[in-house]
């Protein structure tokens, strides 16, 4: 019997979940604000099915009601992933170590 | 482009996000982690448009709301002051919340472009995965909306409670269940939107119960439900980068809901349920009101402060509500001037959110080697002469430690106590968050400097 598509997603998501929990425990806590800023910039990858919603439609027709969920969706993930990224960026810039001719 | 490569290349893009949390574990590293996200979405957008291959007038439209929603949120990334972090991050997770509850919409509307089936038969695990992806995303939604208008102030801090609210919840939870079941079984849209609405619903009722100080919690907690939403979507769009992301994002914000909920010695449930020390403050803040404190002025201060050695400094949320962590920098650098050696002590829930005082210290210049996380710091107090606490009160509140009565006993605290004096700046003896009473501000080596974070600060400067 063939193994369904799906049980290849699970192990991906339960691995991923297990890679998660050990990389994020070595985040050291003062990075603990900009983890959360690049996790939020990452989590909108959902862009990707904002994309294809937003190009469901045909030719005649570009805007139909799935197609504007879609267009819309993706601004709001691009908000995140532009504001994410930066914002994060701005704060690790911000990170200095002591100078040492002081 | 061939589904095969372009599933690679959604793999390629999520093991590049893995990398960008890798970075953070220092510093050093963490510029270079951003990196390798920027790149991991570059990727998963380019291979996105590559695969549908689709470059009509649609193409177009995608363009523009991508720049819209670019230009929006480069505009608050670069606008946003540092203190305001908090309400930044939970408003994103609100934006997370939503698009995914958008995209799940959308594709149970036109499930054919998603390959997931026709109008009325869509396939049953993809409607399951839909649903979960949709339902989580509104609790997000809604949940963050409050946190942000909580944070923003715009909302009281303060927990809102009613009676019937546990068993109220409880029964929208399980109508949730009960309308997936139905939804699954008859694939009727009526039943989506209910699923919607109800998932709303108990987002807002999640949130509102709990207080400004939990916030912490809250928002690592709606940090976790944001990527299981997006999990929820990469499983019905069948998308390996989403499926990682969303395993990643969730597993990030339950481990900093964790290490919060261990900085105050509350169980999880013990903060969702919320209304914490509402009963308590009558009793306490009455019988200790007669207790002589000792209060002083900068120059005071500025005195002790000189003829120490060594200077630990403990800044709370107050620090951040008077933006006074420039001012304490200039007082700093005073200090190092004249030899003396001060060190910066966090605790894990100091602020509203996780590294809010990092954060905040880095920007007004602090390097980030002369700051230390409880563990590292708190034997140190002992040795220390004068302790610096801007800001912060419960945390340092030695109650936790010899009061078994009292609601924040266990919790782990900083040994402010320890020092040879102890500086207290705070507006009033009023209690804090916890409504409980600090020993401290009675104690013979403590002096009170009531006044704001800031002038207090720079009036000390002044004097040094």
């Amino acid at each position: 019997m063939e193994i369904d598509p799906f049980i290849f997603r699970l192990s991906i998501f339960i691995l991923s979940i297990f890679i998660g929990y050990y990389v994020v425990w070595s985040v050291t806590p003062s990075l603990h604000t900009p983890l959360m800023s690049v996790t939020n910039a990452i989590s909108s990858v959902i862009i990707v099915g904002a994309i294809i919603a937003g190009l469901a439609g045909n030719s005649e027709s570009i805007f139909n009601t799935s197609s504007i969920f879609g267009f819309l969706a993706i601004s709001l993930a691009a908000i995140n992933i532009f504001g994410g990224f930066l914002v994060t960026q701005r704060m690790l810039q911000m990170y200095k170590k002591k100078k040492k001719n002081k | 482009m061939s589904a095969n490569i372009s599933a690679i290349f959604y793999l390629i893009s999520g093991v590049l996000f893995i990398l960008a949390l890798r970075g953070l574990s220092s510093p050093e590293t963490a510029r270079q982690g951003n990196f390798f996200g920027i790149l991991g979405m570059v990727i998963a957008i380019t291979v996105t448009f590559l695969s549908i291959g689709n470059f009509s007038t649609g193409f177009i439209y995608v363009l523009i709301f991508l720049l819209i929603g670019g230009l929006i949120g480069a505009f608050i990334a670069y606008k946003i002051p540092m203190t305001a972090m908090p309400e930044l991050v939970a408003g994103f997770h609100s934006l997370v919340g939503l698009a995914a509850v958008f995209v799940a919409i959308s594709a149970f509307l036109n499930p054919e472009a998603f390959n997931l089936g026709s109008i009325g038969n869509i396939k049953i695990g993809s409607l399951i995965e839909m649903s979960i992806g949709a339902s989580v995303g509104a609790i997000t939604f809604s949940g963050s909306i409050i946190a942000f208008l909580k944070l923003q102030g715009i909302m009281s801090g303060a927990p809102i409670t009613f009676k019937g609210q546990h068993p109220l919840n409880a029964l929208i939870l399980i109508s949730i269940v009960v309308v997936t079941y139905l939804l699954c079984s008859t694939q009727s849209s009526n039943l989506f939107w209910i699923l919607l609405a109800i998932s709303f619903l108990i987002g807002f009722l999640l949130i509102i119960p709990i207080g400004g100080a939990d916030m912490p919690v809250v928002i690592s907690m709606l940090n976790s439900y944001s990527g299981w939403a997006a999990a929820g979507i990469g499983f019905t769009l069948e998308n390996t980068a989403l499926i990682i992301t969303g395993a990643l994002v969730g597993s990030s914000g339950a481990i900093l809901s964790y290490i919060m909920c261990k900085g105050m010695n509350r169980s999880f449930f013990n903060v969702i349920l919320g209304g914490f020390g509402a009963t308590e403050q009558s009793t306490t803040s009455q019988n200790k009101e007669q207790k002589p404190v000792k209060s002083g002025n900068a120059e005071d201060a500025a005195f002790l402060m000189k003829n120490a050695s060594s200077i630990i400094i403990v800044p709370g949320y107050g620090m951040a509500v008077a933006q006074a962590q420039h001012a304490l920098r200039e007082m700093v650098d005073t200090l190092k001037k004249n030899d003396i050696k001060v060190t910066y002590a966090i605790h894990p829930v100091a602020g509203r959110m996780p590294g809010h005082m990092n954060v905040l210290l880095a920007e007004a210049n602090v390097p980030y080697d002369e700051v230390f996380e409880l563990e590292e710091i708190n034997n140190d107090f002992a040795n220390a002469d004068v302790a610096f606490v801007i800001g912060a009160n419960d945390v340092t509140n030695p109650a936790a430690k010899t009061d078994p009565q009292s609601p924040i006993y266990g919790m782990p605290i900083l040994d402010v106590e320890k020092c040879k004096s102890v500086l207290f700046i705070k507006r009033s003896l009023s209690p804090g968050y916890a409504g409980i009473d600090n020993d401290l501000f009675y104690k013979e080596n403590t002096l009170m400097l009531f006044s704001d974070a800031k002038k207090m600060t720079e009036e000390i400067t002044k004097n040094l």
